[in-house]
């Protein structure tokens, strides 16, 4: 067997290396996206699930509950609009809320396989691989919306096409959101079985307390409560901030609470991956026998 | 401080560094007070039966957990401090399989390339290389989960060398594999040692892995029971070989340390 020549190497001299630059940190960057996005074409599963779930809904629940949801003139509509139009926004999201906590799942997957350490022992700074992953979970939900909307379209269901374009920084701030919570979630699960614990914790309510299927006007109507509760919802912001990009405006409470929200969970995502002082340590839970 | 054993005249960073080192998970205590150092381009084997300590030591070196009491230093960078620095002089093989089972073998390797920031004609030239350094070439095209279980060790010493660390981790590389791949594998990391002047701990509780030349640290339920070259251990330990020696220092109840120092 022949060793590779390793000409800054002598026995007994401390080894030099090449100081990190953009370009280091930049291939860093692409390499942990691209295994994400190839993860993802590998499994076709799940790449059928997470557009048959949205398609569902669009056309078996939007179809039965048109006549029965009625949508006013509200901003940014200018019309009536279909309640097919209405809710896709709220599925584009729904898409960005399970692909976010997929990606917390597919870290714990990654905890308990192993996988995660080749990530963690990385010489690059634990924001800049957590941030990296998060923007490598980020481009494959927004693969997979666009994947939808192009569905939707033939469909029937249309957006100004420029809104198609608008919409791109939205997906981008709300997927950040979404794959921070579900990475900050991921921090706190032991085991993949725990994981069931989000979707009727944290999916669930996310979505349904949220003007994803019906507008917030009406929830106020139905229930005071409920109507705050959805005010307290991040998600509710990430919908409207969608709703409102597809017709080139900006809802800057959305935006503000949205981008505000990304802070949040990653400083905290951070703070529980770092191994001095986060739950990591805590729970000592990277495998091995003693 | 001093090395389990100094290679040469002049006065050398250590590879590894272990200062005092104790961890405990809650009220358990899993590393007690753990001192010992490695010098470049020697072959350490880290013995201890199952529970010694060996996997949390490996964890505290590789920066997964925070040393907290203690210090370890790899080639003088502190991995508490200085984690990037020591971090890319170390090439670290974990116990479990670490190989993502649905990439290929070339993207598994250039996925660890881009987390070293090597990309590009230099990631695909140290792959190629590599694979052939550990009887490999031809199969990076294969799925890893194509692979057997020796195999895929082979893999995780390519990706463990891509980065070119001057230290090495193994921990428990060959529990599982059969003779031939045992004998295989520990072939190539000792003549890693001896050609390229990397300095490998070797974790392990299979005792016919280890050689007179080696060097020992021992490890019982967290404690240091012996350190030195293999021929010093079992002569303070009192017993005629290494296999007796490594039983006589694992056995549970109380016994007297054989610490040795070169």
């Amino acid at each position: 067997m022949s060793a590779p020549a390793m000409p800054e190497k002598v026995a007994g001299i401390m080894p030099r290396f090449e100081k990190f630059g953009l370009r280091h940190y930049l291939i860093c960057l692409k390499g942990v996206v691209l295994r994400e996005c190839l993860r993802f074409l590998h499994q076709r599963e799940r790449f059928i699930s997470s557009l048959v779930r949205p398609l569902i809904w669009l056309f078996i629940f939007a179809a039965g509950f048109r006549q029965v949801l009625g949508v006013s003139i509200i901003p940014p509509y200018k019309t009536y609009v279909l309640y097919e139009v209405y809710i896709t926004p709220g599925l584009c999201g729904m898409i960005l809320l399970f692909s976010g906590m997929q990606s917390s799942l597919s870290m714990v997957y990654d905890r308990e396989m192993g996988n995660m350490r080749t990530l963690l022992v990385s010489p690059f700074p634990r924001w800049f691989l957590l941030v990296s992953k998060m923007l490598a979970g980020v481009a494959v939900s927004i693969a997979q919306v666009y994947a939808f909307l192009i569905v939707a379209w033939f469909w029937g269901v249309k957006a100004p096409p420029l809104g198609y374009l608008m919409v791109l920084p939205a997906l981008f701030l709300s997927g950040m959101m979404l794959c921070a919570l579900g990475m900050l979630l991921s921090s706190m699960i032991k085991q993949l079985e725990n994981f069931a614990g989000i979707m009727n914790f944290v999916i669930f309510p996310g979505y349904f307390a949220s003007p994803a299927l019906y507008p917030l006007w009406r929830i106020q109507e139905a229930s005071p409560l409920l109507y705050k509760i959805c005010l307290a919802n991040p998600f509710t912001y990430a919908v409207e901030l969608i709703r409102f990009a597809f017709y080139g405006q900006v809802d800057w409470l959305s935006l503000g609470v949205v981008a505000g929200c990304t802070l949040l969970f990653l400083a905290a995502a951070i703070i529980a991956y770092d191994p001095s002082r986060g739950l990591m340590t805590r729970k000592q839970d990277t495998g091995g026998n003693a | 401080m001093q090395h389990v054993r100094t290679s040469g005249p002049r006065d050398e960073v250590a590879a590894l560094d272990v200062a005092g080192v104790s961890h405990s998970y809650g009220p358990k205590r899993a590393l007690n007070d753990v001192s010992f150092s490695i010098a470049p381009a020697t072959f350490t084997v880290l013995l201890g039966l199952n529970g010694a300590g060996k996997t949390t030591l490996f964890s505290l070196i590789s920066h997964l957990y925070d040393t907290r009491r203690g210090s370890i230093r790899i080639f003088g960078h502190d991995v508490s401090r200085a984690s990037g620095e020591a971090l890319r002089r170390v090439g670290i093989v974990f116990q479990a399989r670490t190989l993502d089972l649905d990439l290929s073998v070339h993207q598994n390797l250039s996925y660890h390339a881009s987390l070293h920031g090597i990309g590009g004609r230099e990631a695909r030239q140290r792959i190629a290389a590599l694979l052939d350094t550990v009887d490999m070439q031809g199969r990076q095209h294969d799925k890893a989960r194509s692979l057997s279980g020796g195999q895929m060790r082979r893999i995780e010493i390519a990706r463990a060398l891509l980065h070119r660390p001057s230290l090495l981790l193994l921990d428990e590389a060959t529990v599982g594999l059969d003779i031939q791949s045992r004998a295989g594998i520990l072939a190539t990391i000792r003549k890693l040692v001896e050609t390229e002047g990397i300095g490998v701990l070797w974790a392990t509780h299979l005792i016919d892995e280890v050689e007179d030349g080696d060097h020992a640290v021992v490890l019982r339920q967290g404690d240091l029971v012996a350190k030195g070259k293999v021929a010093d251990v079992v002569r303070a330990s009192g017993a005629g070989s290494i296999r007796d020696a490594f039983s006589k220092l694992s056995r549970i109840e109380p016994a007297g340390s054989a610490e040795i120092s070169p």
